[in-house]
């Protein structure tokens, strides 16, 4: 039996909304997580992956419920608990901008307590690994955003945490980087038992490229969990069939109602006007109805394609709707 | 990597004490090293409060008002350097700290709040006080103010008492305005003002015909006032500890009600934004 790094029992928290309304951020939320593991929080905007994170490291406190963290209580035994952890959001760069990538990293090792040789030869090796010792003396000011992240990550590491939070790690990163880092932070939990990773991410890629187990989170409620293999295997039966479509710029949402449609997502290319449609079908048979009802809009279908499930097609089956209209839906409300 | 983390670990984890020094000396040497970077902040900083001192001193000297005056105002720019650096260095400083998310890994470590804020206030001491001798000897030397050095002991007790006891009120006011955004910028904006007035920066208020005796009263309940009134009594009028045995005790008490209460303040607010997710800025 591996041992439990984080585990939550019907966690759940609110928050007051706009005019007195409460917002359920997260609903009953019940994980276990081992030791050893990457664990993927996948979800939209406003899902509650945040929320989650910050309640796990101790920012937040649940409205019911009870997280633990390397066996530590989240509330109970928070100070206790911070020894071992660390938290790096995406796109924020905690740190003092006039002072230097190495003195910033030297100031957070001096909040755990780091003696300094231990200190020094940590930042030297996070700095070296993380691709960055030729900026040890610029102003972090002066660092260009993808050089700050990478800043923002070493400092996650400067504590030799056992259990390390990343919030969407890898946000507004070149592609290159964002590989590297992923690279970084995977060799890390693969080089030591002991730790455990818990991230959250848009990008279903990176989820399914770096976790060994994902849940998926819509609207605070776990609404899948499962190692990214099985969560496909799950869809074998089913087929995403791609389509472009060319033409109107209707949206092809209520495509649902077919019985055998299971759920359909759409991406527009603004430049060519080809929208691309994922549509996730019980049986395969049910795509000429598809087709001909997209034909009868005043649309031209161009290609049809069977794809290989991918984890965006799991979300697809589950939610209902691909991940970048629950996003613009959440935007717009 | 991760063989090399291993390598670099230390045989136990460091005690809490070790962590809490560790973390208040490095906070305020994140303040020392800042002003070492920005030489000519500090410059201003000695030059502004040098020409409102002299200001005064010759509003005074048209008045033929005595010499001794000169050196009430010079001791009054001295510690007007204290009080701007605790108001906005301390009292808003929570608010940058949330915008760029170090107050969020200030509460993932594991250190008190407390540390932080001490070695703040730490750090701000150390600036200041350089800065705040410039202003006491170049003001004392350009505008002839006498200054009494014939109890050096007791001048140093009083200035060390009046500094921790306005610190202790920044640390307090830094914990209050944990969960303000801008708001705690304008509050600091506003405190200036009627502070330097009702303090007496640069005109005695204790034992003079212009204020009430019930404005002097309410006055004194700022430590600013009772400290500067003591280092003036020492410095200009030649007093002993013996003879301001009153204002000793003033700041002794402000300094141990102050500390205990923005401890308390601190942890209320904390719990306070852990419990409404008003940690980050993002929400607000
Ligand atoms: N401090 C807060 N006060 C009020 N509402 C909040 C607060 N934090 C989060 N929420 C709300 O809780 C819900 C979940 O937010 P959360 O930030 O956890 O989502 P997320 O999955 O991290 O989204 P994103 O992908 O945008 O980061 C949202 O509806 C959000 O508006
Ligand atoms: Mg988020």
């Amino acid at each position: 039996m591996p041992e439990l790094s984080i585990e939550t029992v019907d966690l759940t928290r609110t928050f007051k909304g706009p005019s007195n309304t409460t917002v359920k951020a997260l609903d009953r939320v019940n994980i276990r997580v081992n030791q050893g593991e990457i664990f993927g929080l996948l979800g939209p905007n406003g899902a509650g992956k945040t929320t989650l994170i910050k309640i796990l490291t101790t920012l937040l406190l649940p409205t019911e419920g009870d997280a633990y963290v390397a066996g530590f209580h989240v509330v109970k035994q928070a100070s206790e608990l911070r020894s071992f952890i660390n938290l790096v959001s995406g796109g924020e760069t905690p740190g003092y901008g006039i002072l230097t990538t190495r003195e910033n990293l030297w100031f957070f090792s001096q909040l755990y307590g780091l003696p300094r040789s231990i200190a020094n030869l940590r930042i030297k090796e996070l700095m070296d690994k993380l691709q960055f010792a030729e900026y040890a003396s610029t102003r972090m000011h002066k660092l260009s955003s993808g050089y700050k992240q990478r800043l923002n990550l070493a400092r996650g590491f400067i504590n030799d945490p056992k259990v390390l939070f990343l919030d969407e790690p890898t946000l507004g990163l070149d592609v290159l980087s964002a590989k590297n880092l992923r690279q970084f932070v995977k060799d890390w939990v693969r080089n030591d038992t002991e730790k455990t990773l818990l991230l959250t991410t848009h990008y279903m890629a990176e989820a399914e490229e770096m976790c060994d187990r994902v849940a998926i989170i819509d609207q605070g409620k776990i609404v899948a969990l499962d190692t990214p293999e099985s969560l496909k295997n799950k869809l074998e039966r089913r087929r995403t069939v791609k389509l472009e479509v060319r033409g109107s710029s209707s949206k092809f949402g209520d495509l649902k109602q077919f019985s055998g449609v299971l759920g359909v997502s759409q991406s527009q290319d603004i430049q060519s006007e080809i929208s691309t449609l994922k549509v996730l079908v019980e049986d395969e048979s049910v795509i000429s109805e598809v087709i001909s009802r997209i034909s009868q809009s005043g649309s031209k279908v161009i290609s049809v394609s069977k794809t290989e499930p991918t984890l965006e097609d799991v979300y697809i089956s589950l939610v209902g709707r691909g991940f970048e209209e629950s996003e613009a839906q959440s935007t717009t409300q | 990597m991760a063989e090399v983390l291993r390598k670099v670990k230390p045989k136990a984890q460091p005690s809490e004490i070790s962590r809490n020094l560790r973390a208040a000396y490095a906070r305020a040497w994140v303040r020392v090293k800042a002003t070492k970077k920005e030489p000519l902040w500090a410059i201003a900083e000695i030059t502004i409060p040098l020409i409102s001192v002299g200001a005064y001193v010759f509003l005074y000297r048209a008045l033929n008002a005595p010499p001794s005056f000169a050196s009430f105002v010079v001791i009054g720019g001295t510690v007007i350097a204290f009080w701007a650096n605790v108001l906005w260095n301390m009292s808003a400083q929570f608010y940058w700290e949330k915008e760029t998310g170090n107050l969020e890994m200030y509460f993932v470590a594991p250190i008190s709040t407390m540390a932080v804020l001490l070695g703040m206030a730490l750090g701000g001491i150390i600036n200041t006080s350089t800065r705040a001798l410039s202003i006491l000897i170049i003001g004392s030397y350009v505008f002839q103010a006498p200054l009494h050095l014939s109890d050096p002991i007791a001048a140093l007790i009083v200035f060390i008492l009046t500094i921790i006891s306005l610190y202790a009120l920044g640390m307090l006011f830094a914990s209050l305005f944990m969960l303000y955004g801008r708001e705690a910028w304008h509050t600091a904006n506003l405190l200036q003002e009627p502070v330097y007035f009702f303090s007496g920066f640069f005109f005695p208020i204790t034992g003079n015909r212009f204020f009430p005796f019930a404005i002097q009263v309410a006055a004194s309940l700022i430590p600013l006032t009772v400290g500067l009134d003591a280092i003036r009594r020492v410095l200009v009028l030649g007093a002993g500890l013996n003879q301001i045995p009153l204002h000793v005790l003033g700041l002794v008490a402000f300094v141990s009600v102050l500390l205990p209460l923005s401890k308390k303040g601190l942890d209320f607010m904390e719990r306070l934004a852990k419990k409404e997710g008003r940690l980050t800025l993002r929400w607000q």
